[in-house]
């Protein structure tokens, strides 16, 4: 039988599952079910947990972790993920795979506790200085939060990239029946790129410091191709009764969620909806909602921000179709009725 | 069907955890079900909230925002979340804390929980598990399809589950939850 | 013919980037000695800080890895807690270690985390030029102290060693200097003194390398030389600090 757990909690058991090495992380809420879980589960296990100091103290452990090739990770929630931004630049031009988790809240500055979606571009379009990309997924119930954790050291490892899973304090906050069905990873390989001594072997360093000529700019086209394959490879959307939809609402995470109850609540009013749920935000699915614009010719993005990825969408429909908005912040959740609201106008 | 259900009180009274029992009883029943409380700072100021959502389709938010269902255990939560409910909305309300003589919903089940509690299980703490009962026989008498009823043998079972790791509880808890399923004839 | 002195083998065939006079290379040198008379090369995973020694990773002659400035004792941290087995020290200026790393400084020192800190300090921020550092001294000159280090402007130069002995947490402390052969080798013992604390797993331990830095100085490597030995260590007395490595 599914297992009652909030959506914190089964993140824990995705990346615990998944061979998660070690936890390194700092109070702040709403992710403080994180640190409190993993201080007794990765102790029990004998594994590593660590309470650091602060935000910039912790993501740098992870980096220090990773760069021995094992499965790191951090979690907190938005004005903690601005202090990571350093430690997650540098991983970014090391190529260091790790798992970072947001639990967003509101913002900006120190805002509130509730569920926002404020940190999308942060999320999707760098966090931190230079040029580079994370892998960004969004979960929309708490079994994703299991299995996103799950997978994202899967994908970190497989392109050398941090994975950040960008949820938000209500699917952390709410309990869900969750099927624990992923097996538990064991015996998990050391990277050939990893540190773990020199042993019969030439020494190695790891490095995002490339100062003779040419080498940065090499190493940046480097990352840019590598984003370029996961775009091409890692793409996930998900879709809701968009074949005769009059109307596409684009939504991701929580929002994706009260679209879906929209989008029932809609039909039922006679208006024909339907819904496209990135489930990655990058790799952004561009390519399908470029599609999509030839035939259905009225998108709307959802979101608990002011205005996020809606930039995307309209970036992806490049003035195919037209595209409207919807959202709050700090703390307003947008309802289904709202949304019902936005769609009859929409007409 | 589908209960959206808002559990609210001050803080020590359990309603977060009469919540999560709710929840349990719908899992054992192959519901779908979600749970979201109020938390952090907001459930140190006082008051404290979670919503139960039960269905047999798939469950969207997880945020009533016009609840049917309302259990109130004090008369701030009351104040706060009857503007809120549905207009036929069932509602719960903690008669040894919030006077009979407020201005309510005609539905409204005024049950003095603390008393009750106090009173069969000589335990105050319990009043929350009193409300559980009174709710489960409530909606056992308002709902015609009794395939989605939640049983209070399930509860029963979530019971168990929930207080695996303090069994000591198990038994004033099951108490709790019949005395308030009594309650409601 | 018998060859009675090579480069050992924990430093790598290159020339050094560091600036005539420099006590860096001496001091890298004396890692690389420590390291392979204890044996330690192959399971040590080293961290090189930003500042001179950024390229730290270009002369060792085993596995070091970059850190954010001032965060290498939050990345020792990761590693070591991770694999306990390595043997895993931090390479750090002043600058580095006690401004902008202060904080992972002082919880690393204070959860006693089994790692060794080498601390270079030379009391100004060499790599960027020669500004104003936690250790620079009352009065001395640097690119933004121009009228001298001001307590009333700049505060006091931190003593890093003394500030670490008042944690629990922290085993091994001792200020050494390179100015001379005799101090040198002081600073080689303390330095294997340091590294066996840590393969004993006794603790944190630190040592704090007094080095000269002619160049940001605008001094020549012989004025250097005299200045660390009449003015630097005057205001940073040499010694053991702290050493409860048998109480542990």
């Amino acid at each position: 039988m599914k297992k009652l757990v909030k959506g914190n909690i089964a993140l824990c058991e995705g990346a615990i599952a998944a061979g998660l090495k070690s936890y390194f992380g700092y109070p702040i809420t709403p992710q403080n079910e994180i640190p409190a879980y993993l201080s007794k589960k990765m102790i029990e296990l004998k594994r590593v947990f660590v309470q650091a100091e602060s935000e910039l103290a912790a993501a740098n452990m992870v980096l220090g972790a990773a760069v021995t090739g094992v499965r790191a990770m951090t979690s907190s929630s938005s004005p903690g993920i601005s202090l990571k931004q350093e430690a997650i630049s540098y991983m970014a031009g090391m190529e260091l795979p790790a798992l970072i988790v947001n639990v967003q809240r509101g913002g900006p500055g120190l805002g509130n506790i509730s569920g926002s979606q404020g940190d999308y571009f942060q999320s999707v379009k760098g966090g931190g200085h230079g040029d580079y990309k994370l892998i960004v997924l969004a979960p929309n119930c708490v079994q994703e939060m299991y299995e996103m954790a799950y997978d994202s050291f899967d994908l970190a490892e497989k392109y050398r990239i941090p994975v950040m899973i960008l949820t938000d304090g209500i699917i952390g906050q709410m309990m869900e029946p969750v099927d624990f069905n992923r097996p538990e990873r064991e015996k998990l390989l050391i990277p050939n790129w990893a540190l773990d001594g020199c042993k019969n072997r030439p020494p190695r360093s790891l490095k995002s410091l490339l100062m003779k000529d040419g080498d940065l700019e090499k190493h940046n086209f480097a990352l840019q191709e590598k984003y370029k394959t996961i775009s091409q490879n890692e793409v996930k959307y998900e879709t809701f009764e968009i074949s005769d939809a009059d109307i596409i609402i684009c939504a991701f995470g929580i929002a994706a969620r009260i679209s879906k109850s929209a989008v029932c609540l809609a039909r039922k009013n006679g208006i024909k909806v339907g819904l496209f749920r990135p489930l990655t935000l990058f790799p952004f699915p561009s390519k399908e909602i470029s599609e999509l614009s030839q035939r259905f010719k009225n998108f709307l993005s959802v979101e608990l921000n002011h205005g996020q990825m809606v930039e995307d969408v309209r970036l992806a429909v490049n003035g195919k179709a037209n595209v409207e908005f919807l959202g709050k912040a700090g703390g307003g959740i947008v309802t289904e009725l709202e949304i019902l609201d936005k769609l009859k106008n929409f007409l | 069907m589908k209960n959206e259900i808002i559990i609210a009180g001050s803080c020590g009274q359990g309603v977060l955890l009469a919540g999560v029992i709710i929840t349990q009883t719908a899992i054992e029943q192959n519901l779908h079900t979600t749970w979201f409380p109020s938390y952090g700072a907001e459930v140190r100021g006082g008051t404290a909230n979670s919503t139960t959502i039960i269905s047999n389709e798939e469950i969207g938010s997880p945020i009533a925002s016009n609840p049917d269902v309302l259990v109130v255990l004090n008369e701030l939560s009351l104040n706060k979340f009857m503007p809120t409910a549905k207009e036929d909305a069932v509602i719960i309300a903690n008669s040894s804390l919030i006077s009979s003589n407020i201005q309510c919903n005609p539905k409204t089940y005024f049950v003095a929980l603390n008393d009750i509690a106090d009173l069969e299980i000589k335990n105050i703490k319990s009043a929350n598990m009193v409300a559980i009962g009174a709710l489960l026989k409530i909606l056992e008498k308002k709902h015609q399809d009794k395939t989605c009823v939640l049983t209070l043998e399930n509860a029963f079972k979530a019971c168990r589950k929930i207080f695996s790791q303090k069994s000591n509880l198990i038994e004033s808890n099951r108490k709790a939850l019949q005395a308030g399923y009594n309650f409601i004839v | 013919m018998n060859k009675i002195l090579s480069k050992p083998e924990s430093l790598k065939d290159v020339s050094l980037s560091y600036c005539p006079g420099c006590g860096h290379g001496i001091i890298h040198r004396l890692i690389a000695e420590c390291v392979d008379e204890l044996h330690l090369r192959e399971k040590t995973i080293a961290v090189a800080p930003v500042g001179c020694a950024v390229f730290a990773y270009d002369y060792f002659n085993f596995d070091v890895t970059e850190a954010p400035h001032g965060r290498p004792p939050a990345v020792a941290t990761g590693i070591k807690r991770t694999n306990p087995d390595k043997f895993v020290f931090t390479y750090q200026g002043d600058g580095d270690i006690a401004a902008i790393g202060m904080s992972e400084t002082i919880h690393a020192a204070n959860r006693g985390e089994n790692i060794t800190v080498i601390f270079v300090n030379n009391a100004n921020y060499g790599m960027t030029g020669g500004q104003m550092a936690p250790t620079t001294l009352i009065g001395q000159i640097t690119q933004t102290t121009p009228f001298g280090r001001d307590p009333k402007r700049d505060g006091y130069p931190i003593k890093l060693c003394e500030l670490l002995a008042t944690l629990d947490g922290t085993t091994y402390l001792e200020r050494v200097s390179v100015f001379n052969p005799q101090n040198i080798i002081k600073a080689k013992k303390a330095i294997k003194k340091a590294f066996q604390c840590q393969i004993d797993e006794k603790g944190f331990s630190l040592i704090e390398v007094i080095s000269q830095c002619p160049v940001d100085w605008s001094m020549s490597p012989l004025e250097a030389i005299r200045w660390v030995e009449e003015v630097f260590i005057k205001s940073f007395p040499l010694g053991v600090i702290k050493d409860k490595i048998d109480e542990k």
